[in-house]
């Protein structure tokens, strides 16, 4: 039997009745790992050792009858989020030796629910890409199509997911990086209320936009998954002291009454017709089931992308000097004096588009163009906000495609930065307002390739979120199929 | 918005960075490019508009001033590059007399 082809709720089931041994279960991931990854390319490390021992720990935890709800699963995690001894690069050659000598709190509580971690994974340097092209550890690519990227920058969980080389996985969303790969590699992905997830141990990109949340073969397992991630911790301030409920109650196959909107910007002229075709069918299908459909409108949507672009790369070039060689990471062998040091180390460690967003976040911050660029994208970002409470008000939900197409050519967009950013056009509003937001497999390109229909929430309803995600995926069988690797 | 070299060259120095001549060449460009997409902002009269920095209503959130385990210098410098007696070890930075 292919025990790494199942979900996380499963895998349970199979563990808790002893039916198979998580010993067993994690050598079954590796022997997939070792198959499928030279071609795929998701992991940046694979830490082998300790999973065995994780693995041997929880088997012996189940006999003993100890019922914690991912005793013995093995998940892979964006190599952003710390675990504690085992290297994390953020993709990056700054970061290519850094060891955390601490746990991140989304780990710590996956660590006491009984996870097994088979390793880290791949994704754009510093999160900051849509195809995981700009990773130091080189391309990962789509399972459903080797010669196309998975999406980014969570590119690596989503693969991984999608080639079923663990369980389930953790991404990281500032822009998108969890939705984007989510709907290009036909998985799950839930990027979470902003301040739902504590992001200490994440490491930072853009503070007010970064979430960490779940990457799963279907809905089930990212309600299990927000269970243990969600919460209030002492060490992320941000993160919000609001009651977190029970997200698998919100399974339910039933969207009567729930009110959709559908915002008109999303459906423009000249917009990719499969991923309109596939939007629009499952439209119809929440209409069938009785969910009411409402036209509604985010007016700036336009202003998203340009907005983004001051926010994210400003908050970026801040986060990003404690890059210097001083206290860890990478230092260059050239040591004349400290400013020449600092320089060098930075020019030598950060790939080129990490220095593009840094350069365009100094100069949106630096003296006489702060309040042309940022504190005017700060304005904009709250015509944004608005747009989503006023839409919010009148709907439980919206619906959108979460991608413009699906997965592009490796290398296609790879030095044109516009047409890049553009691949996030429609998931980085959703950040600007600080909302909830799944995406979910909705159909495929005629090459195969998958489709993503993105849900949008209010604030900390993530329940509803799940459960017009479920219905869909109760009623339809995309999240079933499996890339042929 | 059209940059000049000199000023792709202000913010690499700002930005710490020692950029390669080709590099200078490509973000002139490129950032321009952006830079000239961005201001599609000012399309918007955002004269009356408050900035959002942070989505959610959080004022300062306090704990209580109690002592709490924190890292063994050993951990914190685990990671050093170059380290001396517990201390981080950077480049000489005062010049002798």
């Amino acid at each position: 039997m292919e025990l790494y082809k199942l979900t996380i709720h499963e895998l349970k089931e199979k563990l808790k009745k002893q039916e198979i041994s998580a010993k067993e279960l994690t050598l079954d991931f590796f022997k997939r790992i070792e198959r499928v990854d030279k071609d795929v390319h998701s992991f940046i490390t694979i830490t082998k050792n300790d999973a065995l021992k994780q693995a041997e720990e929880a088997e012996k935890r189940i006999i003993n009858g100890d019922n914690l709800p991912l005793l013995g699963i093995p998940l892979a995690i964006k190599d952003l989020i710390c675990i504690k001894g085992v290297r994390n690069t953020c993709g990056s050659k700054m970061l290519s030796n850094y060891i955390p000598p601490y746990d991140a709190t989304v780990i710590k509580k996956l660590r006491e629910s009984g996870a097994v971690f088979l390793g880290k994974l791949n994704m754009d340097e510093f999160a900051m890409g849509s195809s995981t092209e700009t990773s130091h550890f080189g391309v990962t690519r789509n399972p459903w199509d080797l010669k196309t990227i998975p999406g980014g920058s969570s590119g690596g969980s989503a693969a991984a997911v999608a080639a079923d080389e663990c369980a389930g996985s953790l991404g990281s969303d500032t822009g998108g990086s969890i939705r984007q790969p989510a709907a290009m590699c036909g998985v799950v992905g839930l990027k979470p209320t902003y301040g739902r997830v504590s992001r200490f141990g994440l490491v930072a990109f853009a503070s007010s936009l970064d979430q960490i949340g779940p990457i799963t073969k279907d809905v089930t397992d990212t309600a299990i998954l927000m269970n243990i991630i969600s919460g209030r911790d002492p060490l992320d301030s941000t993160s919000a002291d609001i009651p977190v409920p029970d997200f698998t109650r919100s399974l339910r196959n039933d969207v009567k009454g729930l009110k959709i909107g559908i915002p008109k910007e999303y459906f423009v002229e000249g917009m990719d017709v499969e991923v309109e075709k596939s939007v629009k069918d499952a439209i119809e299908l929440f209409k069938r089931f009785g969910a009411e459909i409402k036209d509604v409108s985010l007016p700036h949507a336009d202003y998203a992308i340009s907005t983004y672009y001051v926010i994210a790369p400003a908050e970026a070039s801040s986060n990003l000097a404690r890059y210097d060689g001083v206290k860890y990471g990478y230092r260059t062998n050239n040591r004349e004096n400290l400013l020449g040091m600092y320089k060098k180390t930075r020019q030598d460690g950060f790939g080129t588009e990490v220095k593009r967003r840094i350069m365009l976040g100094t100069y949106a911050l630096s003296s006489g163009y702060y309040d042309a660029y940022y504190l005017k994208a700060q304005k904009v970002r709250t015509l944004i906000k608005k747009d989503f409470d006023e839409a919010l008000k009148i709907c439980d939900i919206l619906l959108t495609p979460t991608a413009p197409t699906p997965a592009f050519k490796i290398g296609e967009k790879f030095d044109n930065p516009i047409q890049m950013y553009l691949s996030d056009i429609f998931t980085i509003s959703i950040n600007l307002a600080g909302v909830p937001a799944i995406s979910i497999p909705c159909g495929f390109s005629n090459k195969g390739l998958p489709i993503g229909l993105q849900i949008i929430g209010k604030h900390f309803d993530e329940e509803t979120l799940i459960r017009a995600a479920y219905t869909f995926e109760q009623n339809t069988d995309y999240h079933t199929k499996n890339p042929e690797i | 918005m059209k940059l000049s070299i000199k000023e792709v060259e202000h913010v690499a120095e700002l930005a710490r960075l020692e950029l390669s001549d080709e590099e200078k060449n490509k973000f002139v460009h490129q950032l321009s490019n952006i830079l000239t997409h961005i201001e599609k902002l000012n399309q918007l009269d955002t004269s009356n508009i408050e900035p959002t920095s942070h989505v959610l209503p959080l004022k300062n959130i306090f704990r209580d001033d109690v002592t709490q385990i924190s890292f063994q210098e050993s951990n914190s410098l685990e990671n050093a590059p170059d380290k001396d007696k517990g201390y981080y070890k950077v480049p000489k930075i005062i010049e002798e007399a």
